[in-house]
């Protein structure tokens, strides 16, 4: 099977003038429809820009992408936003939803802009779609302040969904919530990734990366693991684990 | 007993201790100096005497006021945008609008009454003049604040300019926008009454309640004059009034700054 991301010896230097910074030095990846792998690393390891490249944010100072057989450095800014919105789906940290719009109107957001604007009907049917596989179609006309963080975080779920991406990139998608709500996206992002769905997401919590199927380490801009999770965690499971627990504690309380 | 009630008898009871303070005060008066303050029976019995003249000039008065609100409204939101757009723009314009704003009003009244004549057109640009800087001022800062994460959003989903003003932008300034309207609608019935003063005329259907003020301070009707402060008191409320539950119509739903019960 082809690959969906072909990254070939990717450099990228920041030159700010009297510095510079070699963020990412050589990165070589290949992953093909259906992983689902965490990014991780400290601060400065370069793992930001990498995503930033995967995103096609920010084009590679030196190196070969290619992005559902697509070569990324070919193309001018219009082709590549145009790439983005068709191939890429990005959740991030903070939500990023709009205050003032729906649950509904900020699925809709992405399908708005670019060539192909679909008709109103169509996009409120394949954004309540959207919105029904994060389990939010209940939500729909629920605007961002009525709904909790781990909901907030599905509506930008069903966002990043809604244009049919190849690939799902998400910065931190955890790093706003408490830990069960945090197993509870992970396992949304498991539902979607069995569907078939590759996600890409950057963490720095080692038991989120457990939920995925591949972790990548980095260091100083370089790749310095690439691992199979031996033994991966299952949201639901951890879920029940999780109320058992509770239960428990308050049996004996 | 239950809080809401206590919030209406507790107003109710400052309210009533402060009426017998201004009886006592006026008492407490020789009898040749007691015309400085009326009691509240005289200001009530100047509403019945004057009752068809204070009408009109309140009327005249809401009538420049609303004019010149609206006018800063509509120029303050066209303006707004254009500082919006580039900071190049709020430099360039920014020193003159506060120079506007740094000039007290009153000394453009003789100007104005020269340029486009006394009377409701004058007070309608004081008023504008008075309502304009806060209105500007609050919604350049709104349309300037928006998320960086959501501009950033908007530009990675490759939106128009367009696009990032009208359903990004303008949205996001709406509470700032309302903050400046809040100011603008309290100021509103005091410039037009200042302007009033200043500029009014007793042409046409005669003036507003500045115009009011003069004619009573003049011949010494003290309750009247206190009836006049009294009437340009409740108007001042309607206004705030208004955009109060204007702005609760556009935010409640989605803003923090109203609590949800749902939530």
């Amino acid at each position: 099977m082809a690959a969906v991301v072909h990254l070939e010896d990717i450099h990228k230097i920041y030159d700010s003038g009297e510095v510079q910074v070699h963020a990412v030095r050589g990165v070589s990846l290949e992953f093909s429809k259906g992983e689902f792998m965490a990014v991780m690393g400290a601060s400065g390891s370069g793992k930001s820009t990498l995503m930033n490249t995967l995103g096609c944010l920010d084009r590679p100072t030196r190196g070969r992408y290619l992005l559902d057989g697509v070569d990324v450095g070919q193309l001018d800014r219009n082709q590549l936003a145009d790439l983005r919105n068709e191939k890429l789906g990005f959740v991030f940290q903070g939500f990023n939803l709009l205050s003032r719009t729906t649950a509904l109107e900020n699925v809709e957001l992405p399908m708005l802009y670019g060539p192909h604007r679909p008709s109103a009907r169509e996009m409120q049917e394949r954004a309540l779609r959207c919105l029904d596989i994060v389990g939010l179609s209940d939500r729909a006309d629920h605007f961002p302040s009525q709904l909790s963080g781990g909901q907030q975080q599905r509506v930008a779920i069903a966002r990043a969904l809604v244009n049919h991406p190849q690939v799902l990139l998400a910065d931190e998608p955890t790093g706003n919530l408490d830990s069960k709500t945090a197993i509870d996206v992970m396992g949304v992002f498991q539902r979607l990734n069995d569907q078939g769905i590759t996600i890409v997401m950057v963490t720095h919590e080692l038991d989120i990366a457990r939920f995925c199927k591949r972790n990548l380490i980095m260091r100083d801009g370089r790749v310095v693991s690439d691992i199979a999770v031996p033994d991966r965690l299952v949201a639901e499971v951890e879920l029940r684990r999780l109320q058992d627990a509770e239960t428990a504690a308050k049996l004996t309380a | 007993m239950s809080k809401r009630v206590l919030h209406l008898l507790l107003p109710a009871a400052t309210g009533a201790l402060f009426i017998v303070i201004w009886y006592a005060v006026v008492f407490s008066l020789s009898e040749e100096m007691r015309f400085l303050l009326p009691t509240p029976g005289e200001i009530i019995a100047a509403f019945q005497t004057n009752g068809a003249a204070l009408a009109r000039a309140t009327l005249n008065t809401a009538e420049g006021a609303l004019l010149g609100f609206g006018l800063a409204i509509a120029l303050s939101a066209v303006l707004a945008l254009t500082l919006s757009v580039s900071s190049l723009v709020r430099v360039s314009l920014y020193p003159y609008l506060m120079m506007l704003q740094m000039t007290p009003v009153i000394i453009f009244a003789p100007i104005l009454v020269l340029w486009v004549g006394p009377g409701l057109k004058s007070v309608v640009v004081i008023t504008f003049l008075i309502c304009f800087f806060p209105l500007v001022v609050n919604t350049t800062q709104g349309l300037v604040s928006t998320d960086r994460n959501l501009v950033e959003l908007f530009r990675m989903y490759r939106a128009s300019k367009a696009q990032e003003i009208f359903l990004l932008r303008v949205p996001a300034a709406l509470p700032y926008f309302f903050t400046g309207l809040r100011i603008a609608a309290t100021l509103a019935p005091i410039g037009a009454l200042v302007g009033d003063y200043t500029a009014g005329s007793s042409a046409g259907d005669g003036g507003g309640l500045g115009f009011q003020a003069i004619i009573y301070s003049s011949q010494a009707k003290y309750p009247a004059l206190f009836a006049t402060a009294a009437v340009t008191c409740v108007l001042g409320f309607v206004f705030a009034a208004v955009v109060i539950g204007l702005s609760w119509l556009a935010l409640h739903q989605w803003h923090d700054s109203y609590e949800r019960a749902d939530k």
